[in-house]
């Protein structure tokens, strides 16, 4: 079976759960920056969770199948259409031979997720379907969907019909908190260039990729030093280190920087704190003109995060299993 | 001398062993993460070392993190200062084509982004390290030997450092605010590090010229990527060699025909008689290459 690319919409790529154990070389986990409809959107059609799927970032594609198929779509509220009649969201449906599938406009969140029965099948590279634009490897050959792309669809048996319960869909807002722990240069800043961070109220720029989601709304003051050789005069600038998926880079000391899952992996930039791996999926939802506050956890918050995290994924299964 | 450590969120530890780069923190990072990963023990994700640096992914629901970060610390008094390790690496050669028309075109795109509007990057630099000449620059860039101290940024994109003593070390800023084009394959500097662009994209560091030799083949077509899509590996040493334009067509002509080869041979780089004397060991050490 295929699904043929009508229209790709804005960027539509294929991304699954992502690859580990290359990030010293540079390349990054990609991966659905999303990961809680990823496995939403898998789950409902019969998927394992982190099988590939399609996401499409603020305008959706147009796809036709070429068998009769269950979908499913998660993530954004961005309606689906089967030949211009409306189906829901957080749910399965059905499509049959030569139906097309489109979208409406994106009317909350940023990314929405298409996920077919039987998984979108491309070639698994580095242990991962997932495409890397920057590397050209992965996905639909290395880069985001074309008109006339048509994409291999692997055997399933999904059924429709099955449902996301209602206090386990994501909502969103323009409005958001995401968790961070401070860290690693932060000592960069003053007492008052630290408050800065966590006290403004950012609004994320039109700069808002799978790279990294770039926020205006203050500037941090740092401590005065000697600059250190090798990192250069600017007062943001270190010897060039690794970057930690999630970490927050700030250079001019202006604009912060969330680097997310097709992260650069390193450079010489500080980062003043991480935003928590739940909560990458936070930021991958926000669409430009976000407002957004960084609140600070500690190492032991974290981990309890985590845990109600794994918990809320354990309900999903069990409401889909 | 101690190293700082600092939580990157849920899923990472980050330690700085210095502030400053040099030879000696970085030596401390390859010898610290490669005991890491003999020990590799569950739930470690990814070990990444870096010039003056490195961090560890991890999952926390296997690994507990202070039980890593008590393993990091005490790995870190184990290693010392790693004054006594050899590291069994290589010597590549890298041809290159300096003051190539492809950088030079694209860096006349963004004048308004660099210290010096009305110059190249490669006078420029040539300038502020107090070289008479460009040639004199190049001859400076491509006659000492090159340390890998970092592979990453972009996918298989090689930090070097110069094996030379400190005073001697080229040192140019990167650009005032970054480029959004460099050609693949772009020979750049930064700081005190010189790189190759792996791929065509963004990027602040100052261009002096394009090597026809591929770091990066996600297709895996080429020989020199017969083991993996990503060429350069942290330690690897690196001689740049000019070249000029014919040569560069040439080799390209190899590259496009899928016989070109990295020239390299096996070495071992002993970090303290280095120090004792760096312009002897270097000339012992691209001997293999002649």
């Amino acid at each position: 079976m295929t699904i043929e690319v009508r229209k790709p919409g804005l960027s539509t790529t294929v991304q699954d759960a992502g690859r580990t154990g290359y990030y010293d070389l540079g390349i990054p986990p990609s991966g659905a920056l999303d990961q809680y409809s990823l496995r939403a959107a898998n789950l409902l059609v019969g998927n394992a969770e982190g099988d590939a799927v399609l996401e499409c970032v603020y305008m959706g594609p147009e796809l036709v199948f070429s068998e009769a198929a269950v979908v499913a779509v998660t993530g954004a509220a961005m309606v689906p259409k089967v030949n211009g009649e409306e189906r829901p969201q957080w749910e399965s449906f059905a499509v049959d031979a030569g139906d097309v599938l489109s979208f409406a406009y994106l009317t909350g969140g940023a990314r929405a997720y298409v996920a077919v029965s039987g998984g979108v099948d491309v070639p698994v590279v580095l242990g991962s379907r997932s495409t890397y634009g920057l590397g050209a490897l992965g996905g639909f050959s290395g880069r985001p969907l074309a008109a006339g792309d048509v994409l291999p669809v692997g055997s399933g048996s999904g059924s429709a019909g099955r449902s996301v319960p209602e206090d386990l869909r994501t909502t969103y807002s323009k409005d958001v908190e995401v968790r961070v722990m401070m860290g690693l240069y932060d000592h960069r800043l003053t007492a008052g260039g630290r408050a800065t961070f966590l006290d403004t109220t950012w609004k994320l720029t039109p700069v808002a990729d799978r790279i990294g989601f770039r926020y205006s709304g203050a500037e941090l003051e740092t401590v005065d030093r000697e600059p250190p050789f090798g990192a250069g005069q600017d007062p943001s600038n270190i010897v060039d280190a690794p970057y930690p998926i999630g970490s927050i880079q700030v250079p001019g000391s202006v604009e912060p920087i969330v680097l997310h899952r097709d992260a650069v992996s390193g450079g010489g930039y500080m980062m003043v704190a991480t935003v928590l791996s739940g909560d990458l999926d936070v930021v991958a939802q926000s669409a430009p003109g976000t407002r957004t506050r960084f609140v600070e956890v500690d190492l032991d918050g974290a981990l309890a995060l985590r845990a109600e995290r794994r918990a809320r994924d354990a309900r999903l299964r069990e409401a889909l299993g | 001398m101690s190293a700082r450590y600092s939580w990157g969120g849920d899923e990472f530890v980050f330690v700085e062993l210095a502030e400053e780069m040099s030879l000696q923190a970085n030596f401390r990072a390859m010898a610290i993460t490669n005991a890491l990963r003999e020990q590799r023990p569950d739930g470690l994700v990814d070990i990444c070392p870096a010039n003056a640096s490195y961090q560890v992914r991890y999952d926390p629901d296997v690994l507990d993190p202070h039980t890593l970060m008590a393993q990091l610390q005490a790995l870190e008094e184990q290693v010392g200062d790693a004054s006594d390790v050899a590291l069994p690496t290589r010597v590549l050669e890298i041809p290159v084509l300096y003051r190539d028309p492809w950088t030079t075109e694209t860096l006349m795109r963004f004048r308004d982004r660099h210290q010096d509007p009305d110059g190249t990057d490669i006078s420029y630099a040539a300038r502020i390290n107090g070289y008479a000449s460009e040639d004199e620059f190049i001859a400076a860039h491509s006659g000492s030997p090159w340390f890998t101290s970092m592979v990453g940024f972009v996918a298989g994109l090689p930090f070097k450092y110069q094996m030379v003593p400190r005073d001697r070390q080229i040192v140019v800023p990167k650009y005032l605010r970054p480029r959004t084009d460099t050609p693949k394959q772009t020979v750049g500097y930064g700081g005190c590090f010189s790189c190759i662009y792996s791929v065509r994209g963004a990027g602040g560091y100052q261009m002096f010229g394009i090597t026809p030799a591929p770091i990066y083949d996600p297709t895996q077509s080429l020989p020199d990527f017969t083991d993996f899509m990503v060429f350069f590996r942290p330690g690897d040493i690196v001689k740049f060699r000019p070249i000029d334009r014919d040569e560069y067509d040439a080799r390209l002509a190899e590259v496009e025909a899928g016989t070109f080869r990295i020239r390299q041979a096996p070495v071992e780089f002993a970090l303290a008689p280095f120090l004792d004397d760096p312009d002897g060991y270097n000339a012992r050490l691209l001997e293999v290459l002649a």
